[in-house]
């Protein structure tokens, strides 16, 4: 069956459902047990998953099928990207449990169950090899989220869960009759065999926007990234957390591992729409952000930039672009992750987000002035970060595809440390000036336990990448080799070492081997 | 014609027709105390019924099915199958329907020799195969239905409820009847294959009336826009057991005669009847789901959600080809079970004197005065809209499917798109009862009964539906498979 002879994958489905449902019936404490728990067992498992990962062996590891629907299977398996987004989510979400652990208090045991129920789809969702089952997980995730938003949101919660609920809908729906279409010209549901199936290309035009619809509005991509800073802003902290870290990486990976290699053509056609999208959305939210009042609408907005950099990097067609996009993927998951819990620890202390109501917080909170500033400088890309080292790969590869573009891109950087510093300086630094804030406590030992780890996982990212990129690495040549037919002429010639006379066809070689 | 094998073939409705005469003769003897037996007797009989459809359906020896009665009825897979959806409906609205009539007003006996007539009309109705056979069971339905949604003859919006179906229903009777008549003339006979072999090439002004006609009543009794008025006032002034009745069984029946008539009577004039459906589907689809986001009253809701979800029924039979019905019965089957569980779900509505509520507002809340009830309506509503795991989407993926398939593909995006508007409202109700602050309206406890149909109906559309898929997808694909 796989390298570990039982089906894990199945398994880290199964145990959180199970879990889920028991949670129902709890009583807020055990609930809350039962959860953290559960989540921390995933952990576990993921870190299994990881050791036992063979890395450059198959592409496809840990693979099972049964045959159970008619029209579609019951198929897993993950290659090294899908393993990195589900080591992702099993990381993030005990720190979500645990960050709820106080702050929610009414219908405990509906909360947990919703958050583990949330588990099982994002797990299913990065290791669905069948694009029905895909589907399916990708879509069932609205309802768990809806839940969230609007039983234990803020004040406008309805607004923000119907909307969160309808967008996410509309985009997505479109998308199914793309896959029914797919699955009746390619004669298989089974995701390994699409992504090498080559379809008609003008069939790929449609198909492709039918994709773009739905990881558009997931990702999400300026203009329909609208429904982001509501949902985030009304959700309680746990859920900003788990929807900044894992689901809008759902759109991310959808481009990765549907719209690239499935439609490569198309993905090349429509290169200018994305590159156009991407520009827009980094200079417009970056100096959106810049003037918000409300933390989680701040760091929100810079979300949206951020994913502009991702999609930037996946549509460079590169091995630097794509790998820069993964990292960022990652990076984002963990610093927004991070940033929102930031926010948590001074929202469940003075329950307002409003920037003007703090300041001065280094004084009487040093731990967590510094774990902030950590993850402020992760955010906007510190070297030594994690943030660093995706926007760096990223930009890289984007480079070799079109200098203009990048130097767009590059100027969302300098406007994120600009929103970013200004944040920081208005809530850490300054004077004590407002009592209520001078009564704060610093961080409590729980929510030490919940940011140090993350922390760690920002430093050893910035630091030794490698851990994480040796994983992805040969899953991203595959992309690479199966996109590059249509791979872009690049802008970017390298000029010196060319030699001008060339009998015996030397140069044709290095310049391959530069610009590509 | 040998009348041994059509007694046979037709013995599901001889026992119903047998069994509710009978009980007619008991309830004129026995009065009003012996409604609890004649419903546990007709509980009996339509379980024996769906014995014989069952054989039907599933022994190899009857599966090319065979005409009764010098073509008049026909025994086949689909019938028998649309027959075994309509006797568990009906069998689950006899079980529901003592305890809410003993608390608002009294039980007649009257009801369930009703159901059992009505469900003896729609067994003909699928098994139609000849204009008059198919007008007989739609009006032995129909009369049945009309008495049947006034049955609390002393409330003043169920007798409302009864007249207007009934003066409603006879206007699309007629307009049906008109449309055989003219269909009759043209094709010179009353039999589906012959009408099919006359009506072939482009049609005369004469039948093509005739056939629009008799869609146009057909579009009626399966309540799909523009025909569709009566279904909301007819849905809440119904007693609800009725309207459960009302929403499952005769859907099915309906539906299932249409399918028949579309495929075996008019099968050669795809294109004539393909625009109707196309544009009768899409209509449905909208109109069932925008005119249901104003509704304060939740039968009213529902009724738009029938109506809506006819739309999507429809867009199988659009496709026009095997898969597509199949694609359909399996939506049926789904159909049935959400539309049942979400009206007792209604039934469960009452306050602390067993009054029956039907207000959205009531339901505020509900998830922290009743949850397990919030709940199972929770399943019931995403499942109506159609979102995934629960099973509700697997019916719309089949019908999406079989167009896509057919080459639909306009169809079936602006059909698609169009589900989005609805899920507006269904949501809308899960954010009353789960969001909104409790209106402790709804404090009667349930009853142990239907509480545990609930649930049934609850797992059943849940993800664990999908288990069921490789034991019903074959179902589905034989009984379709029957009519080409």
């Amino acid at each position: 069956m796989n390298q570990l002879d039982f089906p894990i994958l199945s398994l880290m489905m199964g145990l959180p459902m199970l879990a889920a449902i028991i949670c129902l019936f709890l009583g807020a404490h055990a609930a809350r047990l039962l959860a953290l728990v559960t989540t921390l067992v995933l952990f576990v498992l993921g870190v299994v998953l990881w050791v036992n990962y063979d890395i450059g062996g198959p592409q496809w590891q840990y693979v099972e099928r049964v045959e159970m629907f008619g029209n579609f299977a019951w198929a897993l398996g993950i290659d090294g990207i899908s393993m990195m987004l589900i080591m992702l989510t099993v990381f993030l979400m005990p720190i979500c449990i645990g960050a709820s652990w106080e702050s929610i208090k009414e219908r405990v045991g509906e909360y947990m169950a919703a958050f583990l129920f949330m588990e099982v789809l994002m797990i299913g969702v990065f290791a669905a090899q069948d694009i029905f089952l895909f589907y399916i997980l990708f879509e069932a995730g609205l309802i768990p989220m809806y839940l969230i938003i609007g039983i234990w949101g803020g004040t406008n919660r309805i607004y923000a869960s119907y909307k969160f609920f309808l967008y996410t809908l509309l985009g997505s729906v479109v998308m199914l009759i793309a896959m029914l279409w797919m699955v009746q010209d390619a004669g298989t549901s089974d995701i390994p065999t699409l992504l090498n199936y080559d379809f008609a290309p003008e069939a790929q035009t449609w198909l492709w926007l039918a994709f773009f619809a739905s990881f558009a509005v997931k990702m999400p991509m300026w203009p329909v990234h609208t429904w982001l800073p509501d949902a985030h802003v009304q959700a309680p902290t746990a859920g900003s957390v788990i929807l900044a870290g894992v689901l809008l990486k759902m759109g991310g990976y959808g481009f990765l591992r549907f719209s690239l290699p499935m439609f490569p053509e198309a993905s090349e056609q429509f290169i200018w729409l994305v590159f156009g999208l991407s520009m827009v959305a980094v200079v417009y939210t970056s100096l959106v952000a810049l003037v918000q009042q409300d933390m989680k609408k701040l760091i929100a907005y810079s979300s949206v930039a951020h994913m502009a950099i991702v999609t930037l990097g996946l549509f460079a067609f590169n091995r630097q672009g794509i790998e820069g996009a993964i990292i960022v993927m990652l990076s984002h998951g963990l610093v927004s992750g991070a940033l929102f819990l930031c926010v948590g620890v001074i929202y469940d202390r003075l329950h307002t987000r409003e920037i003007d109501r703090y300041g001065g917080l280094s004084i009487n909170m040093p731990k967590y002035a510094l774990l902030f500033m950590l993850f402020t400088m992760a955010s906007i890309g510190l070297p030594g970060t994690s943030g660093f080292v995706g926007e760096f790969l990223s930009l890289v590869g984007l480079y070799k595809v079109n200098s203009w573009v990048t130097l767009v891109a590059t100027t969302g950087i300098i406007l994120g440390a600009g929103y970013m510093l200004y944040l920081y300086r208005r809530v850490a630094f300054g004077e004590l000036v407002h009592d209520d804030v001078k009564a704060m406590p610093d961080l409590s030992a729980r929510e030490m336990a919940l940011l140090a780890p993350i922390a760690a996982a920002v430093m050893w990212m910035g630091v030794y990448p490698e851990s994480f990129m040796a994983p992805i690495r040969g899953d991203v040549g595959a992309l690479v080799a199966r996109i590059d037919r249509a791979a872009p002429e690049g802008d970017a010639h390298l000029k010196m070492g060319q030699v001008k006379a060339a009998p015996n066809g030397l140069e044709v070689e290095a310049d391959q081997g530069e610009s590509h | 014609m040998d009348y041994r094998l059509s007694l046979i073939f037709t013995l599901p409705e001889i026992i119903l027709s047998v069994s509710g005469m009978i009980l007619l003769l008991v309830a004129a003897w026995g009065g009003l105390k012996s409604a609890r037996l004649i419903s546990i007797l007709a509980v009996v009989a339509l379980f024996g019924s769906s014995a014989y459809a069952f054989e039907f359906l599933t022994n190899p020896s009857f599966e090319f099915g065979g005409d009764a009665f010098y073509s008049l009825y026909r025994m086949d897979g689909f019938g028998s199958f649309a027959k075994l959806l309509i006797y568990f409906a009906a069998i689950v609205s006899l079980i529901i329907a003592p305890r809410f009539f003993k608390d608002s007003g009294s039980y007649r006996p009257e009801y369930p020799v009703l159901i059992l007539f009505a469900t003896v009309g729609m067994g003909m109705m699928v098994s139609a195969v000849d204009m008059m056979t198919l007008y007989i069971g739609l009006e032995l339905n129909s009369l049945s239905a009309y008495v049947l949604a006034s049955i609390i003859r002393n409330d003043v919006r169920s007798s409302e409820a009864g007249l207007k179906y009934f003066v409603l229903g006879s206007l699309a009777s007629g307009m049906l009847l008109f449309g055989i008549s003219l269909v009759y003339g043209f094709a010179g006979s009353t039999n589906f294959s012959v009408i099919a072999d006359a009506l072939t090439g482009d049609l005369a002004t004469g039948p093509l009336i005739g056939v629009v006609l008799v869609l146009a009543g057909l579009a009626f009794k399966i309540s799909a826009v523009p025909f569709h008025m009566w279904t909301p006032d007819v849905y809440e002034g119904a007693p609800t057991p009725v309207t459960a009745f009302f929403a499952s069984a005769p859907k099915v029946a309906a539906i299932a005669l249409t399918v028949r008539v579309i495929i075996d009577a008019f099968g050669e004039q795809t294109s004539t009847w393909q625009q109707i459906i196309v544009f009768v589907a899409l209509a449905s689809i909208v109109l069932g789901a925008v005119a249901a986001i104003g509704q304060q009253n939740i039968k009213r809701l529902l009724a738009y959600s029938s109506i809506n979800n006819v739309g999507f029924l429809l867009i199988g039979l659009a496709a026009g080809t095997a898969q597509g019905i199949s694609a359909m019965l399996f939506y049926l089957i789904i159909y049935v079970v959400m539309t049942l569980g979400s009206f007792i779900c209604v039934m469960e509505m009452r306050d602390a004197e067993g009054k029956p509520l039907e207000s959205l507002s009531s339901l505020s809340g509900l998830a922290k005065t009743r949850p397990a009830l919030a709940w199972a309506m929770m399943f019931f509503m995403f499942s109506l809209a159609g979102i995934p795991p629960l099973f509700g989407f697997w019916g719309k993926f089949l019908v999406f499917d079989a167009a896509v398939a057919a080459g639909m593909l306009p169809l079936a995006v602006i059909g698609i798109a169009a589900s989005v508007i609805g899920a507006f409202y269904y949501i809308k109700v899960v954010k009353i009862m789960f969001f909104d602050e409790a209106a402790n309206e709804i404090v009667h406890t349930g009853h142990k009964t239907e509480n545990a149909i609930i649930a049934i109906l609850a797992t059943a559309v849940s993800p664990l539906g999908y288990l069921t898929i490789p034991l019903l997808a074959p179902v589905t694909a034989t009984a379709a498979q029957a009519l080409f």
